[in-house]
């Protein structure tokens, strides 16, 4: 069971500071006690992926997901901790080596509207990166992307078009395609199929199934629905206000979830199957980032909050083999 | 069940008048809703879901307009009313609430300033009385410390908070019927699941009729009594919501069904529907899903009629799947 993982975050913590402005600074000298404001998007996470797995990465907005995937891909430096690719340590290694890992990790963002440069033509968005980094060569090109096109299901001839003449489903196909060229094994996924109609995520998420069986590909899955994550994943993290508070085999969390947070999640979902459903509410709103509570962030929302969740935040430990948990509940004696 | 229902629709149909040509939004839509129902009205972007509720509330703005139909509520026709009429009526005894709450709020206005002249725009109450319904309506749809709440501006509150004012803003004259315009799509799963929670209560305690304009299949199975399928302008498949989802009988609502991932095998492909929605300018004659349908055939150059496949349980397609008999 203990292969090194393909990518491994460990005590991964961001923080977003907003300085004082001049005035600000003015009024501090003056004795004003103006303090910058500190958002901890990311407390402490470690997580690990290993080759050819998927995992889902769910949570409500502001749990700090995103930020997860951001760090994960490289495009976000983290405050604190390490990123770990193969086992090595990836900020340690000489540009030329870090480069080539960088690679390999690929992402796909959720706006097939806002991630694809409106300017540029199809074939230069998803030929520019392999041109760039070698892969292929200038006569080559051409040929490549519409391969690389044929793919992901889009019609080479499409080439020369610019990313309005598109729909939602087909520029996500675009952006796929464009993440695919440069031959990466690690997928990250953040909210890919989250802007699209229903028929439409069905056949983006049936091509990210095809795509992992013919490349080998390894996925983090970045999402807030819970329907989607439970079809794709192996495994699934869930996130709370920038900690994990659960790690599970996607089957085992679906039955039996541990963490009072996730059975509020699954809980409140409503399914297809229901009828006249009760949608059991969890009470209160997701606490903002900039204060989060003391102890557990979920206590102030949690049915079995004790007094010892308002003072220590439970750490994440493993409650039966590969399972995790980040409650006090499993430790009441 | 006898009672006229609060609203009837009648062959509706509003088009758009473009440069490009015209653009048939809702083209021959009809339902109805009753007291204290809950009706789906479930479509993909451009199906024409959210144009149909604009029409409902007079709210289509040129080039568009309504070109046939009639919308009777409590049994009297809508169509072509004068703008005092609508005045009237919305806000009053029709309210609708959208997916993002600020197109309902004003942001500098506090929220009791907005709430007082929505009461006293329909009803001739002083100020101190209409601040009492006010801080009420907030209290019911779960708003806690309501006296406080009231003196806030609409960018203290949360997005959940915000989408529960404007509910409760839309509900502080009684309307008759509510349209719910994807009031739950910007909001987190938790949160939604409190929205939804207090929506099924409010339909059950004060008997008003209510539409929710979704694309989520799976929250119009644990909100609604009854589900329309709309596609490309078109109500295709209208019945109870246990028919059409588990019963699907229209190619299209089976398809989108099937679209689900929990509908399917874990890991496994999902069931999907070829193509995409066809664009409403230059939609083909005859049945506009057929070039996505597996079943399509020359029967379906022309556009089919709504027939009914059960009680209740109508469909718009020569080729209904079986249904299982009950």
């Amino acid at each position: 069971m203990t292969p090194v993982p393909m990518l491994e975050l460990r005590g991964v913590s961001k923080r977003f500071v907003k300085g004082l402005d001049l005035a600000q600074k003015m009024a501090n000298l003056l004795g004003a006690g103006e303090r910058e404001e500190v958002v901890h998007a990311l407390d402490h996470v470690s997580l690990a992926v290993n080759e050819r797995e998927v995992v889902g990465l769910v949570g409500e907005s502001g749990c700090g997901k995103s930020t997860l995937g951001r760090i994960a891909a490289g495009i976000m430096e983290p405050s604190d901790g390490t990123r770990l690719w193969l086992g090595q340590e990836v900020s340690g290694l000489p540009a030329a080596a870090a480069r080539r890992i960088e690679l390999k990790i690929q992402m796909i963002f959720q706006d097939p509207f806002a991630s694809l440069n409106p300017r540029m033509r199809v074939a230069d968005i998803i030929g520019e990166a392999p041109l760039a980094h070698g892969i292929v060569t200038r006569g080559e090109a051409s040929q490549y992307v519409a391969d690389t096109m044929r793919r992901v299901g889009l019609d080479p001839e499409f080439a020369r078009r610019y990313p309005h003449q598109f729909s939602g489903g087909q520029r996500q196909r675009i952006g796929i395609a464009r993440a695919l060229a440069v031959k990466p094994d690690f997928l990250i996924c953040d909210e890919s199929v989250a802007a699209l109609d229903v028929s439409i995520q069905a056949q983006i998420l049936n091509l990210f199934i095809r795509l992992r069986e013919e490349f080998a590909l390894t996925y983090l899955f970045i999402s807030h629905d819970l329907g989607v994550v439970e079809h794709l994943s192996d495994r699934v993290v869930i996130m709370y206000l920038g900690r994990i508070v659960e790690i599970a085999a996607t089957e085992e969390l679906f039955a039996k979830p541990n963490h009072p947070y996730t059975q509020a999640l699954l809980l409140g979902v409503p399914r297809l199957e229901a009828r006249n459903q009760d949608f059991a509410p969890v009470a209160g709103e997701i606490p903002s980032p900039l204060d989060p509570p003391p102890g557990c962030h979920f206590h102030p929302r949690c049915p079995h909050a004790m007094p010892k969740c308002r003072e220590i935040a439970p750490e994440l430990v493993e409650i039966a083999p590969g399972r995790m948990s980040a409650c006090h509940l499993n430790h009441a004696a | 069940m006898t009672a006229a229902p609060t609203l009837a629709v009648e062959h509706l149909r509003t088009h758009f008048f473009t440069r490009a040509g015209v653009v048939k939004a809702v083209d021959d839509v009809s339902f109805t809703v009753n007291r204290g129902e809950v009706l789906g009205l479930v479509g993909e972007s451009g199906s024409g879901k959210s144009i149909t509720g604009f029409s409902l509330m007079g709210l289509v703005d040129p080039p568009g307009r309504i070109v046939d139909g009639r919308i009777l509520f409590q049994g009297q026709d809508l169509v072509g009313r004068s703008e005092a009429d609508w005045r009237r009526l919305r806000g009053n005894r029709i309210a609708m609430i959208f997916q993002d709450p600020m197109m309902t709020l004003n942001p500098v206005l506090r929220v009791d300033t907005q709430m007082i002249e929505t009461i006293q725009a329909h009803a001739d109450v002083d100020r101190q009385s209409a601040r009492e319904r006010a801080r009420a309506a907030l209290a019911q749809v779960g708003i806690a410390s309501p006296d406080e709440r009231l003196e806030a501006y609409p960018h203290q509150f949360s997005g959940g908070m915000r989408q529960r004012v404007a509910i409760a803003i839309a509900l502080l004259n009684k309307p008759d019927l509510l349209i719910a315009d994807e009031p739950t799509t910007a909001l987190d799963v938790t949160i939604q699941g409190q929205i939804l929670f207090e929506a099924r209560k409010l339909a059950r305690e004060t008997g008003m009729a209510m539409i929710w304009i979704t694309h989520d299949l799976a929250v119009v199975g644990g909100l609604a009594d009854r589900v329309c399928v709309m596609y490309a302008g078109r109500v295709v498949e209208t019945g109870s919501t246990t028919d059409v989802l588990d019963h699907p009988a229209h190619p299209y609502t089976d398809g989108l069904i099937g679209s689900v991932p929990s509908r399917n095998r874990r890991g496994q492909p999902l069931k999907q529907i070829p193509g995409m929605t066809p664009s409403l300018l230059d939609l083909p004659p005859g049945c506009a899903f057929r070039d996505r349908c597996g079943y399509a055939d020359s029967r379906c150059g022309v556009s089919p009629e709504t027939e009914d496949v059960g009680p209740g349980h109508g469909v718009r397609c020569h080729h209904p799947l079986a249904t299982v008999a009950a």
